[in-house]
């Protein structure tokens, strides 16, 4: 663990003030750089979510602006877009986890089994590849492969006769959409923390059950996937502990004004209200909100896994 | 009762059979862009194309390599992207090589420091106003500075530079070799693949990232590639919902000339990725199991 104490160290320097500066000044030399960057840009917008406690004004500036306490809180809570944003973050973040955790799960074992080496090379090569696509190209695919005019998939539903399906502009089909896009672009590299806790199984367990006259799928029953058991539950609290985080890019660029009622999320919601209507203090509010929700989730769920699994992220 | 072997056999066939249709789920959504990419525009509208080009042309391609936008945007975006690359990797190794010494003073409290940003931060209104009072809407610095270190890149390379075994870095103490050359001649050496797997990382984060283009750039001229996409996906999505009532779609770019332009944005990262594959899965492993 990092996070070994210091003051253990502090008893064995014995050096002098001055020798220890001559010693350690090109490291304290080298983190100046590195943490002047933290104080301006990831602490210095700590200072400005004082701002959702103030009427924020462009003119008079963050400092300058005056408190009103609570009063923009109460006008948040009281909005309809906000609980309907909140439900669609907690619904779009469930739904995914449903249907994307367990993919991976599946092909790792699937990947684990196979025994050509080249076979297995290339396969994980393509399926590593959607993970590094930007959501904006995937937009950009998706509405090739799902559109209503000129998307392939209603094509051919239409060739062979049927019905088109409005995958893009009619809330239910676009929630299939959604998913389908994070098993797409998520089960491949998802594989990789699952294949590293296989290659510690033991080879002599599968020699003991293949004299006992197990099956491949008794094997995997009960050899491959308990030995990733833990990975599995570890995984799963700590993706429950990110249920209020949601990324802005996929539910920004698959959505649309058609599907607002379920693609509007919270980090959407923020970029709508504060960029785009100007209503930084609303804006900073549900921002704020939502990274104290997400902390408190992130620290609960944490706290489960380690008493759970003994596995923590802190 | 079938034999063991056949039984075996079956298995095999079944899963190599079942792990090539999810490659080839992967790799579809591809290839039908490749396809209507180089298809004639007949065959398109028609809906005759899948995952083969029909009526195989290349004029999608030469239209938007003869587009000067398009270039310069690809060229900003690879001098952008390289520029980036190299300043996170300086910052995050002059970060993470002080906080490997254990005797370091103060230590603590910067791991400290770096780690509160990784489960708190001000959100994207109070980081829009500091981008705003420090004078970098439009301008460059407003996408790289930002993102200089990420935290948990920083903590991949402290997990590694600590299993360096101290021995080799302590010789060189001795004799007489300063933290910095130690730093240059010994610890860098022995990090590329995780050197390796943080730039590809750093790389693909700024090519692909996109939502602080769209808050802090107003000028076409700094458009990077994955903004002026995004521009030609939602008038598809203008278009798809016009459509519904009835609105034409005479004044529409091509549907193989955005096919060609997302292939365009793609290839590079295609170029560069497989290259670095053997060495981001163990980075990958090192962060999830320190972190």
């Amino acid at each position: 663990m990092l996070l070994c104490p210091v003051f253990l160290h502090r008893r064995r320097l014995t050096l002098s003030k001055a020798s220890y500066f001559r010693r350690y000044w090109q490291l304290y030399a080298l983190l100046s750089l590195p943490l002047i960057y933290f104080l301006i840009f990831r602490y210095g917008p700590m200072y400005g979510v004082q701002i959702a406690f103030k009427d924020f004004n462009l003119f008079k500036g963050i400092g300058g602006s005056e408190w009103i306490g609570f009063d923009a809180f109460r006008e948040v809570f009281g909005m309809r877009e906000f609980y309907s944003t909140l439900r669609n973050t907690f619904m779009l973040n469930f739904l995914d986890l449903i249907i994307s955790f367990p993919a991976p799960i599946i092909l790792a074992i699937m990947l684990y089994e196979i025994k050509s080496v080249w076979f297995k090379k290339i396969s994980q090569t393509i399926l590593y590849i959607p993970h590094f696509i930007s959501w904006v190209i995937i937009g950009g695919i998706v509405y090739q492969l799902f559109g209503n005019q000129s998307g392939m998939v209603n094509g051919v539903l239409e060739s062979m006769g049927l019905n088109t399906i409005p995958f893009l502009t009619e809330k239910n089909p676009w929630l299939i959409t959604y998913l389908f896009t994070g098993v797409w672009q998520s089960a491949g590299w998802g594989t990789i923390l699952y294949l590293a806790a296989l290659t510690g199984i033991n080879r002599e367990l599968f020699e003991a059950a293949e004299v006992d006259g197990a099956t491949r799928l008794k094997k995997i029953r009960y050899i491959t996937l308990p030995s990733i058991k833990p990975t599995i539950v570890t995984l799963l609290i700590l993706n429950l502990g990110k249920m209020v985080s949601i990324g802005f890019d996929r539910p920004y660029i698959i959505g649309n004004t058609a599907v607002r009622e379920y693609s509007d999320v919270l980090s959407t919601f923020v970029y709508r209200i504060g960029l785009e209507s100007g209503q930084y203090t609303l804006a900073t509010v549900v921002g704020l909100f939502q990274a104290v929700v997400g902390l408190i989730f992130i620290l609960g769920s944490n706290y489960i896994s380690k008493k759970v699994t003994g596995n923590g992220i802190l | 009762m079938m034999s063991e072997r056949t039984s075996n056999r079956i298995f095999d066939i079944v899963n190599i059979a079942c792990v090539t249709l999810f490659v080839l789920f992967c790799l579809a959504p591809f290839l039908h862009v490749i396809a209507v990419s180089l298809s004639s525009n007949r065959a398109i509208t028609s809906g005759e194309v899948t995952i083969f080009p029909i009526e195989v042309n290349w004029n999608a391609y030469i239209q938007v390599f003869t587009n000067n936008a398009m270039i310069r945007s690809l060229i900003f975006t690879i001098i952008l992207t390289v520029a980036t690359t190299v300043l996170c990797m300086l910052f995050t190794i002059a970060a993470a090589y002080p906080l490997t010494k254990s005797k370091l003073k103060g230590r603590m409290l910067f791991m400290y420091v770096i780690i509160i940003t990784m489960f708190f931060s001000g959100g994207i209104i109070p980081e829009y106003l500091l981008i705003r009072d420090l004078h970098m809407i439009d301008s460059v610095w407003s996408l790289i500075l930002p993102g200089l270190v990420s935290p948990f890149n920083l903590i991949i390379l402290i997990s590694f530079f600590n299993n360096i075994p101290p021995s080799l870095e302590e010789s060189a103490e001795i004799d007489g070799s300063s933290h910095f050359r130690t730093l240059m001649s010994i610890v860098l050496p022995l990090s590329m693949p995780v050197m390796a797997t943080l730039a590809l990382f750093y790389a693909v984060g700024r090519w692909n990232g996109f939502q602080d283009s769209l808050m802090y750039i107003n000028n076409p001229d700094l458009y990077p590639l994955q903004l002026k996409l995004f521009q030609m996906v939602q008038n598809n999505m203008v278009s798809e919902l016009t459509q519904m009532e009835g609105a034409s779609r005479t004044a529409l770019t091509p549907e193989s000339l955005k096919a060609a332009t997302v292939i365009f944005a793609t290839v590079p990262i295609l170029l560069v990725y497989p290259w670095l594959q053997k060495y981001f899965v163990s980075g990958v492993m090192l962060g999830a199991v320190k972190g």
